[in-house]
């Protein structure tokens, strides 16, 4: 009751704070809020020419292999940016935390919030892929009322990043190796996660390796958003359950963490 | 009688001094596993115990590393006491540096949103005081240039204009008043008089006597983080420069 209410007082703080995030980003660049577009498309084009000839010929697994693509990329997107942002929070905002009291979760979770409004933003390349897609091409998607659902495993991949931020800028606070840790940690889970490729159409010589892959959370996230956007099926359930409970784990985790280390934030940055 | 506004009780301030920083994983483990993890034990404060009442304005002495501004750090809510307790009725409106909410890509006008928001207010609240803010701040068309592009004295001017605008229970001010040039100087002090009379309780830190004796009528003086003396600003003072003296 406590903390409610002193996020109430501070949610001012809060929005401010994602405002900030959102305008400095793009700040002084000539295209401004246009990168959030750009940056996906560009970077799925470079994909699409690389891995599309190994990939995306067999459409029995992809469907649509540029949106299979973009749906990978922008979860991964979001979920590596905001959480490297919430990570570097505290850090960042250690001449605010030692001279006036604010309540610190704000920053990390400004921050995700931050990019969460740019991944929405970002979706927008992604409807337009559909359109195109669906009208112009022989490839199309799969749409029904199911992409009405996106946004169960957007919210769960919002969780999911709200606790990985926490225990991170928790961490990074008291060692310094996690940024750069985390920064190779990042690029390994790219490739680890089934982005531009299937997990049916790689080689494995085990299944434990299988379900290693499986095991990892926005695999299913991101195998809930393209049934909804991309099979037009519903998503598995198996899959709700699995990355719901690993998202509110995490964040009950990060949360502990967090207020069982605060005060001591202030004695190492 | 109501009740006091600051009571702090038995309250210590502990630091660990590591004589190396460690931050990082590996020497972080190696010093664990070879138990040469030391720490020295600093105690900024020790065992401080005080009251101010409403409306009282408290001046703190004492010299460069003697637990004033840790002190004005704890009772602001920044620093949790190691030991004891802290105790504030009243919205505090801490002065511990000027502009510290400031983000330097942000406009000046930007900025009074966020360093407002960072000290709690509402949208609503600063929009009110946003006039009052730009014209006590003196800045005039610059209210739309980054803050990076600020002279320093322009910076402290639009801080102190900012947290002054509200009108706070308790005052926390840390050798702030001797910001801008003499003009405005003399504005703020006259600003922060003005807020006295509607019985806002002040804690002041300053180096200078004269200027505690010019706002406050009740003193302490911090030695070594010990609180070695309390009573009138007068009789402190005059002991505080005894103290200067005798040094």
């Amino acid at each position: 009751m406590k903390y409610l209410k002193n996020f109430y007082k501070y949610r001012f703080l809060l929005y401010e704070i994602v405002r900030k995030n959102i305008k400095l980003q793009y700040r002084n660049s000539v295209l401004g809020v246009f990168w959030t577009f750009l940056q996906p498309l560009l970077t799925t084009l470079v994909l699409v020419v690389v891995f599309g000839g190994v990939f995306g010929a067999d459409r029995s697994y992809t469907v649509n292999y540029p949106i299979y693509l973009l749906c990978g990329r922008l979860i991964y997107e979001f979920f590596s940016q905001s959480t490297k942002r919430a990570m570097r929070s505290i850090n960042n905002s250690a001449s605010v935390i030692k001279k006036v009291y604010v309540p610190k979760y704000i920053y990390p979770l400004s921050n995700v919030l931050a990019n969460f409004v740019t991944f929405l933003i970002s979706l927008l390349v992604l409807v337009c892929f559909i359109v195109f897609y669906y009208f112009f091409t022989d490839k199309q998607p799969v749409i029904n009322a199911h992409v009405l659902l996106a946004f169960v495993p957007i919210v769960i991949l919002l969780i999911l990043c709200v606790g990985v931020g926490l225990i991170l800028s928790t961490l990074a606070v008291f060692f310094k190796d996690i940024e750069y840790l985390y920064e190779v940690f990042c690029m390994l889970l790219f490739y680890l996660t089934p982005i531009f490729y299937h997990v049916d159409q790689l080689n494995l010589p085990s299944k434990i390796f299988r379900y290693a892959l499986m095991g990892n959370p926005l695999y299913s996230i991101t195998e809930m958003f393209r049934s909804c956007v991309l099979y037009g099926e519903m998503f598995n359930m198996n899959h709700l359950l699995y990355s719901l409970g690993f998202s509110l784990a995490t964040v009950l985790i990060g949360l502990y963490v967090f207020y069982k280390k605060q005060d001591k934030f202030i004695l190492h940055i | 009688m109501s009740k006091p506004a600051i009571v702090v009780e038995n309250m210590s301030m502990m630091f660990n001094l590591n004589k190396e920083k460690v931050d990082n994983l590996k020497e972080y483990f190696i010093k664990l596993v070879t138990r040469k993890l030391h720490f020295t034990e600093f105690w900024a404060l020790k065992d401080i115990s005080f009251t101010v009442e409403k409306g009282e304005r408290v001046g703190v002495l004492g010299f460069n590393g003697a637990g004033k501004s840790t002190l004005l750090k704890v009772i602001a809510g920044v620093l949790k006491p190691t030991e004891g307790s802290v105790k504030v009725n009243g919205v505090i409106a801490p002065m511990l540096e000027l502009g510290a909410g400031f983000d330097l890509n942000y406009s000046g006008r930007e900025n009074i949103f966020l360093y407002g928001a960072t000290m709690g207010y509402s949208r609503k609240f600063i929009e009110e005081k946003y006039d009052e803010i730009v014209e006590f701040s003196e800045l005039g068309d610059f209210i739309e240039v980054p803050v990076k592009n600020y002279s320093s004295g322009m910076r402290a001017r639009l801080g102190f204009a900012i947290a002054t605008a509200v009108e706070p229970e308790i005052l926390i001010l840390d050798e702030v008043l001797s910001v801008g040039d003499a003009k405005f100087r003399q504005k703020s002090e006259a600003k922060v008089r003005s807020m006295f009379g509607k019985g806002t309780t002040v804690l002041f830190v300053s180096h200078s006597t004269q200027q505690v004796l010019n706002i406050c009528n009740k003193a302490i003086i911090l030695d070594h983080g010990k609180l070695i003396a309390q009573g009138d600003a007068k009789e402190i003072c005059a002991k505080y420069n005894e103290m200067v003296k005798g040094k």
